[in-house]
């Protein structure tokens, strides 16, 4: 029992992490019919932030903000320089577009800074564990959980009770309803864009304490668990993102903390394998999603 | 108000309205009845903004709107109900109504939100359901509420009574009458020909994507020929 509280705590500051990456691919999705694959570049960029600031001396209570400002910035800049241009485009334009974008970033970084990984210090204090009862609570997963906890009452109220909000979910299921209703299509478009840069900065500052390196490719794994979070909980739903992240860092620990030593190496494949019977029971995934067609 | 000049949207290579022109003048309800495929919805969609006309001429009072954003020409007082109404399901009534404020101030749009309530008494007691839960009536009043909060003062309604039984049909042409009443101007884009030029003061036939007769509601009406040719059903058994 005590056991599986240990995993289950571990889960869910794994879970959010996933979760916090999954609503944002799912915010964009729901206005752009887009999985946004440069969603990971957030994070590499935010990755060289980081690493940037600490070379300049400053310390983590200062850089945590400034990756989410980061990652805010860098994904709306994004839109403005990519994914405007194509907006309107059939969605496999707009797909091949967040590819492009992906490969551009990895490319530049490869190009201008280094192929190899840049390490930095990562917070001790995090890795500090309180024992309660026999479970060991590591100051990092209460952190991510109660962070993204809070992250994601902010988000919950910002969708729910402001125009803003009203108006990304109106034009999440039937843009051109919303844009009827004179809602601006360049303003919700780059403030889902904005919102989604945030939560995937708040998702960088997680995983750059966990991982404190910085390479072309640092964005690459969360960018990936996000889009399957996306998927499990169905694209474009933004309860079911959160749902599908959670689920996704539970079924890993609880399978890391179950496979035989031999076959830990293939717990993303096997999850892989899950998700894929997931989807032939449901390929719609967990939550059913509403959307008008475009006129 | 509106005046529509030899307008032609395609679809690719297919022109779907063409050389089409209407005038709506301040104050009255004008209908625009045809068969389906006739190119109405089109005709809506590109005077409301949610499609590019390939050529011609929209202009709403004094200001040329053809090429304006759907959010553009809303503000300037036109709004539009669409076909299938497009509710957000996912939203609540009250939500529905709010964002359908959004070119409205915070105070204002709450002002608004309780004068549609009043005039729609349906979804007062359902403010806080998901719009997706509504009867066909109720979701159709909820369409045109929405439309109200902007403040248009022409509104644009494709289809109001599709998918409604005919007891909620009538409500929609009460309603249709109660907001002439209330000084709205409304180009109404309806399958039902009888009942609809029985409330409207002009009409416009179109089939093809090109306006085959228009006129008088009651001289329209009087057309048995119109309802033979192009509307494919006699007057009687409508």
């Amino acid at each position: 029992m005590t056991e599986l509280l240990q995993q289950l705590v571990d889960g869910f500051g794994r879970g959010g992490i996933y979760a916090l990456i999954a609503l944002g691919i799912a915010v964009i999705f729901g206005v752009m019919h887009l999985v946004n694959f440069a969603h990971g570049e957030l994070i590499t960029v935010s990755a060289y932030a980081a690493y940037g600031l600490f070379v300049a001396g400053l310390d983590w209570w200062i850089i945590a903000p400034a990756i989410v400002l980061v990652a805010g910035l860098t994904s709306v800049a994004i839109e403005f320089v990519a994914f405007r241009w194509v907006r309107g485009a059939p969605d496999f334009t707009m797909l091949m577009t967040s590819f492009g974008v992906h490969f551009l970033v990895q490319a530049a970084f490869v190009m201008y800074v280094s192929a190899n990984f840049r390490q930095f210090p990562r917070p001790g204090w995090i890795f500090q564990t309180w024992k309660l009862g026999g479970i060991s609570l590591e100051v990092f997963d209460l952190l991510v959980i109660l962070l993204t906890l809070l992250t994601l009452g902010i988000t919950y109220w910002v969708l729910q009770r402001t125009m803003f909000g009203m108006s990304l979910r109106a034009a999440a299921e039937d843009f051109d309803a919303a844009r009827l209703m004179g809602i601006r299509s360049d303003r919700i478009i780059r403030g889902a864009f904005a919102l989604s840069g945030l939560l995937a900065g708040v998702a960088a500052v997680f995983w750059l304490m966990r991982s404190g390196q910085a390479g072309p490719t640092a964005g690459l794994s969360p960018m990936l668990k996000g889009v399957l979070a996306a998927l499990i909980g169905g694209l474009g739903s933004l309860t079911g993102a959160v749902m599908g992240g959670v689920i996704l860092g539970l079924a890993e620990v609880l399978l890391i903390s179950r496979l035989p030593e031999s076959l830990v190496g293939l717990t993303d494949g096997i999850v892989f394998l899950l998700i894929a019977l997931l989807f032939v029971f449901r390929p719609q995934g967990l939550v059913t999603v509403r959307r008008a067609e475009r006129v | 108000m509106l005046e529509v000049e030899s307008l032609t949207t395609r679809y690719g290579a297919i022109a779907a309205i063409r050389e089409v022109g209407l005038t709506v003048r301040a104050g009255e309800v004008v209908c625009l009845i045809g068969p389906n495929g006739a190119g109405k919805t089109t005709l809506l969609a590109t005077v409301a903004g949610l499609l590019k006309a390939s050529s011609g001429k929209i202009s709403l009072d004094d200001d040329d709107i053809t090429d304006w954003a759907p959010d553009r020409i809303l503000r300037s007082g036109l709004a539009l109900v669409p076909e299938h109404r497009r509710i957000f399901a996912d939203l609540t009534v009250n939500e529905n109504l709010l964002v359908g404020g959004v070119t409205r101030t915070g105070t204002r749009r709450v002002e608004l939100r309780n004068q549609v309530v009043d005039l729609f008494p349906a979804l007062s007691s359902k403010l806080q359901t998901s719009a997706g839960y509504l009867s066909g009536g109720e979701a159709q009043q909820l369409a045109i509420g929405r439309a109200m909060m902007a403040e248009p003062q022409l509104l644009l309604l494709d289809e109001p009574t599709l998918g409604l039984s005919p007891k909620l049909a009538d409500v929609v042409f009460d309603l249709i009458g109660t907001l002439r009443s209330a000084g709205l101007t409304l180009l109404v884009v309806e399958q039902s020909a009888q009942r609809i030029l029985e409330v409207a003061d002009r009409g416009y036939v179109l089939r093809s994507g090109e306006v085959v007769a228009s006129g008088l509601a009651p001289d329209l009406l009087a057309r048995q020929d119109l309802f033979e040719t192009y509307l494919g059903r006699n007057v009687d058994s409508t």
